[in-house]
This record gives structure tokens, C-alpha cells and sequence, in this order.
């Protein structure tokens, strides 16, 4: 069985739930290892984290030289890492970035590139993926024919199994081009925490649109009161109530949890393909004839701001 | 300065999309128009035209890989202002995938001494975006991606990019491949003006053979993935829909979360 590299994806070590997704899914195809392109010294606390989910071996790249650049130095890390392990395909979070460095590895190898995956299996050692596309109206399933697979995972992809893994580090050491440092970081400003989960990761998200006015709180208290992350739609961020990093849709992040409420947002085609794959969906809207209501599992015709407190406080009621 | 702007023709989205017997989307079909993601792109070229001391001095090319429908994509760069446009047209791209799109839009780009290489954040059908970085690798250029701001200033590049944990400012030096998000700013309509100047504009259509591209490394045949099945998924059976009636609407709605054991 060949290696299957998984990207761990971490906040400056910090190992974020869809690592764990992805090794979970490679050990269905291979035997997951996992690269960690960050800093040298939370090498062995990422080993640490991610051998309970199978990680044989955990190549480390310091990313000293290679994090005050976009996307391309870490396109030719994995390329060499790819040279010296010749892994049975490599596994990439479906962040912005993780695609984009997906992009140019992909080329690089002259590897053929599956994006936005939403499931893994094996047919022999060939990984086949499973995609949603046109807004989540259509299920495609495809494979890699070229080179190594180069996938990129969507988030809530699988859930997390644990598995004990070696968990060896092996320190790698790469070469970066000096045409790959051409688009230079020059100034960084982290996005403030929230408190709440990550959108992408959360197991329930709570929207508002245009319908709240740009009052949100009845929106933000549901989604604390529910544990969940709180998202906005375009009309919602283009009004300036919520940044773009709220956004869901086409062209905001995609999310696909256990649980949808849209509070006050119609649900136009570009809103629908952030989260049709939603497990349950939910909206509350005034006008009844709204598009969002072909959707829902549950629906509530009436106004947001009296429906969402008073639903959040049978919540909190009946949570004691 | 030399911009190109690379555009894209995809089916409408708020048509029906829908696969072919092949399982390549139906772009024939359906209605077809510019993707409006790459409209940012031409807004932001034409914008970096329109800075310039002399608007004479940078020529912004549209450039489009498709069928023969493609062209209308190409034309309404041009009408939106656009100083010409090159249309890439042959049988054997049907069915290309980012990989095969990626090296045929690279042989028209290396053509000409471009300064900037721009794209929209992705399309609205494929939706991978990934060749704005598949065309920086094999341009061998830098990439600054996914901007919410350009600011240029001689050769230099500067934008803000909203990235996934931090918002950033990336700057490089040209020649380079940007690619613009719809936070960049709205993309003007055509004036009649820009239409009817835009029937007089230079458009080349060109075939694999004048880019020096072989049949053979486009495609569906030679695409580097496979497409093994494609399902419509079923419509999601119709849900229970009350109306709220004096705060009766928040209580069904705690029923419904209670039963489905979310609290
Ligand atoms: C290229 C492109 C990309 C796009 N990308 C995205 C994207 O990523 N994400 C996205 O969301 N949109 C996107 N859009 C925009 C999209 O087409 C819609 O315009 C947008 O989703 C509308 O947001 P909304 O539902 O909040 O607002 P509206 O469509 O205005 O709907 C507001 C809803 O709120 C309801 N309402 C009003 N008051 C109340 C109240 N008191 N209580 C309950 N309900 C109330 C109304 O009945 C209405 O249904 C994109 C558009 C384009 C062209």
C-alpha cells in the first residue's frame, strides 16, 4: 500500500478539524501520512495529534523561509516531497490557498486535480472521489488518471475515526525557488476570533440576509445558544453588516453541516450552492412564497426578529 | 502595458445545467454568456487603463477558450471596453478540463509580452478555481490571487487579498497573474457607446494548430481526471412549512430541532 499524504491544516500549529477528516479518508485508500508545512518546533505536538488518527509518519517542513510568500513555495515543497516518497496521492484541505496550491502542484507533476471532494473511497488503490456540483444539483464521481492524485477535501467530508498511527517524525528539508517567492506577504492582519466555531467546520450554522436589516443579534443569539457559527449572505455582507469572511455561497464559502437555518434570506442560486449540501435545513422568512422554502426541511413563514428570540429561548429552556 | 484578461463563457446559471451523454457539462445547449466573476476582471484592467497618464498606453486584451458561442464572452469584454480581443476556437478543446484550458490560455499569453494576467476568482460553473494558478505555474510568473483591491504604480503591484484566516497584503513586481473576487467592485454595463465601438475592435480567432498546441494535449479524451458517474441528486422531498402564528412558529420550530435532536 502506497502513502497517502494528507496536508495538515493548522493555525500556526494549531491541527484544525479537517486533518483529521482527511486522514480519516486516506486510510481508506492507503496508508495516511501527514505533511506539516509550519513551524519546526510544534513538530512533535502536531505528531502528537495527528498519530491518534493514524498518521504513520509526519514529514515536517519548516516554513521559515517559506511563509512570507503566496501559495508557490508550498506548491514546490509538496512537489519535493512527492519526488522523495512517491505517495499513492496527496490530500489537500479545499481552503482558497489549498486549492491553489493544489493548482500548481498539479501542474508541477503533471497530476491530474480533483477539487471541492466530498467523499473518498478506494477502488483498489485508486481513490475515487465524490463531488457537488451546479449548486449541489448534481453527485460526480471521478478519479485521477494521471500522475499522483492531487485532491482537495471539503470540510465535515468524513467523520474524524481515530486509529493509532506511528506518528514518526521525519524532518524534510526543502529548496524554494526564487521565482516562487514573486507575491510577497508584505503586511498580515489575523482575522479577529469570534468566540464561535469556524463556519466551514461547524456542525450548525445560523445565517441572516437581508431580512434582519442588519439587526443581528437575534441571529448571533440562536447560533449561541445552539453552539453554532453564524453566517450572512451577500446582500447581508454587501450592506457592510457582516465582513466578506461571513459569506456563504458561490462566491463565500461553502458549508455543509448537520444544520442550516437561513433567518431572512430569500435563497437566490448563488446563496443555495454555499450550503444545499446541508443536512437539515431550516429558514424563517416572512414572505411565503420566498425560494429558500423549496429547500427546508423545516420552514417558519413569520418575522425573523419576534421568531428567533422567542426560538431561543425555548432552546436555552429546554437545554436547562 | 500589455493586460490580459482571461474570460470565460459558461452556461447561465440561472438556467438549467445540467451533464451530456459524455458527462461533460452541456455548454451548447444552454443559453451562454461571460462569466460574471471574470466581469470583475475586465472592471479592474479597465480601471488600471483608465489611471494610466494616457489611457493609450495600456491595451487590455480579452482572451477566450471555448466553442464558437464563446465569442459573445469575448464581445462583451470588448463592449465593456476591452481594446481587443482573441478567441480561441477548435473541436478538439470540447470537454478540456482547468489542466488542458490552462496550457492553451498559457501559448496565447506567451505570444505577447503581457505585464499582467488577469482573472476572475473563479467560474460560475466549473468553479475550481484553480486556473489562475495552474496559468501562474506554467507562465512561470508570480501569483496574486484573490484580491479585493489592485493598486499598481509603474511596475509595481500591491492588492488585499481576504484570505482564509487573515486579511493580507500582497505585493509583487510585473509580470504577473492577479486574480480579483467580487468584493473588487462592481463591473460597469456596456454603453451604447462600448457597444457599438466594440463591432469595430480587433478579434482574432485562433485555432490549437496557430498556438502550436497538439490536439492531443486537450480535450476530453486526454483530461487528466475521469469522470466516472454523474447523478442528479433528488429533489429534497418537500418540508414542513408553518406559519408563525403568535410565537406558535418559534415553539413548532423547538419542536422540530428537539425531535431532530439538535437540542
Ligand atoms: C456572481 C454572483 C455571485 C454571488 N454570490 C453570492 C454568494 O456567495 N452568497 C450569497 O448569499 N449571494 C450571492 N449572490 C447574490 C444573490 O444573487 C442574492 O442577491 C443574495 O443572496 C440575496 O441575499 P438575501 O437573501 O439576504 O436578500 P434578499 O434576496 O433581498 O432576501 C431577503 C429575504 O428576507 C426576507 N425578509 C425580509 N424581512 C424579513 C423579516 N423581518 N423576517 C423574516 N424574513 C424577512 C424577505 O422575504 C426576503 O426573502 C451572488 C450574485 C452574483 C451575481
Amino acid at each position: 500500500m502506497s502513502q497517502i499524504l494528507v496536508v495538515v491544516d493548522h493555525a500556526e500549529g494549531a491541527v484544525k478539524k479537517p486533518t483529521y477528516e482527511m486522514l480519516t479518508l486516506a486510510a481508506r485508500v492507503g496508508e495516511p501520512s501527514a505533511v506539516f508545512i509550519g513551524p519546526k518546533d510544534k513538530g512533535s505536538e502536531v505528531a502528537e495529534a495527528v498519530k491518534k488518527y493514524g498518521a504513520g509518519t509526519v514529514y515536517v517542513v519548516d516554513d521559515a523561509e517559506l511563509k512570507g510568500y503566496l501559495v508557490a513555495p508550498k506548491a514546490e515543497a509538496l512537489q519535493q516531497i512527492i519526488e522523495q516518497v512517491s505517495p499513492g496521492a496527496v490530500l489537500i484541505a479545499s481552503s482558497a490557498e489549498g486549492k491553489e496550491i493544489a493548482g500548481r502542484l498539479a501542474i508541477k507533476t503533471g497530476s491530474g486535480l480533483i477539487t471541492d471532494a466530498v467523499d473518498l473511497e478506494a477502488d483498489g488503490d485508486t481513490p475515487v472521489t465524490t463531488q457537488s456540483v451546479f449548486a449541489g444539483s448534481y453527485t460526480v464521481k471521478a478519479k485521477v488518471t494521471r500522475g499522483t492524485p492531487i485532491i482537495t477535501v471539503k470540510p465535515n467530508s468524513a467523520t474524524p475515526q481515530e486509529a493509532e498511527g506511528a506518528g514518526t517524525v521525519e524532518e524534510v528539508s526543502v529548496t524554494v525557488s526564487d521565482a516562487a517567492k514573486g507575491a510577497q506577504i508584505v503586511a498580515s492582519q489575523p482575522r479577529k476570533a469570534t468566540g464561535r466555531p469556524e463556519l466551514t467546520e461547524a456542525a450548525i450554522v445560523v445565517s441572516g440576509g437581508r431580512g434582519t436589516g442588519g439587526k443581528f443579534e437575534p441571529v448571533e443569539d440562536l447560533a449561541d445558544a445552539l453552539g453554532a457559527a453564524v453566517g450572512a449572505s451577500r446582500a447581508a455582507v454587501d450592506s457592510g453588516w457582516k465582513p466578506h469572511s461571513y459569506q456563504i455561497g458561490q462566491t463565500g464559502k461553502t458549508v455543509s453541516p448537520q444544520l442550516y437555518i437561513a433567518a431572512g434570506i430569500s435563497g437566490a442560486i448563488q446563496h443555495r450552492a454555499g450550503m444545499q449540501t446541508s443536512k437539515t435545513i431550516v429558514a424563517v422568512n416572512k414572505d411565503e412564497e420566498a425560494p429558500i422554502f423549496e429547500l427546508v426541511d423545516f420552514g417558519v413563514v413569520g418575522d425573523l426578529h419576534t421568531v428567533l428570540p422567542a426560538v431561543t429561548e425555548e432552546v436555552k429552556q429546554r437545554k436547562g | 502595458m500589455k493586460i490580459a484578461v482571461c474570460v470565460k463563457y459558461v452556461p447561465d446559471a440561472t438556467g438549467d445545467r445540467h451533464f451530456e451523454d459524455d458527462k461533460t457539462v452541456d455548454r451548447v445547449g444552454v443559453d451562454g454568456l461571460l462569466s460574471e466573476l471574470d466581469e470583475y476582471a475586465v472592471e479592474q484592467a479597465l480601471q488600471i487603463k483608465e489611471k494610466a497618464e494616457s489611457a493609450d498606453d495600456v491595451e487590455v486584451t480579452a482572451i477566450c477558450v471555448g466553442p464558437e458561442a464563446a465569442v459573445d464572452a469575448v464581445r462583451k469584454a470588448l463592449q465593456m471596453g476591452a481594446d481587443q480581443g482573441v478567441h480561441v476556437v477548435d473541436d478538439a478543446i470540447a470537454g478540456s478540463d482547468a489542466i488542458a484550458t490552462s496550457l492553451v490560455l498559457a501559448k496565447v499569453i506567451e505570444k505577447d509580452a503581457y505585464d499582467l494576467v488577469m482573472c476572475g476568482m473563479a467560474s460560475t460553473d466549473g468553479s475550481m478555481s484553480v486556473v489562475p494558478a495552474m496559468l501562474a505555474e506554467r507562465l512561470s510568473l508570480p501569483q496574486l490571487t484573490l484580491a479585493s483591491k489592485v493598486e499598481t504604480q509603474g511596475d509595481q503591484v500591491r492588492i488585499q487579498r481576504d484570505g482564509d484566516v487573515a486579511t493580507e497584503v500582497v505585493g509583487g513586481t510585473m509580470p504577473l497573474v492577479i486574480s480579483v473576487t467580487d468584493q473588487s467592485g462592481e463591473a460597469r454595463y456596456p454603453s451604447f457607446k462600448g457597444i457599438m465601438a466594440a463591432k469595430k475592435k480587433p478579434l482574432e480567432t485562433l485555432s490549437l494548430s496557430d498556438l502550436g498546441v497538439d490536439a492531443g494535449d486537450v480535450g476530453l479524451s486526454v483530461a487528466w481526471t475521469e469522470v466516472e458517474e454523474t447523478t442528479a441528486r433528488p429533489p429534497r422531498e418537500a418540508g414542513e412549512i408553518v406559519k408563525d402564528e403568535e410565537g406558535s412558529g418559534a415553539k413548532a420550530l423547538a419542536d422540530f430541532l428537539a425531535a431532530k435532536k439538535f437540542i
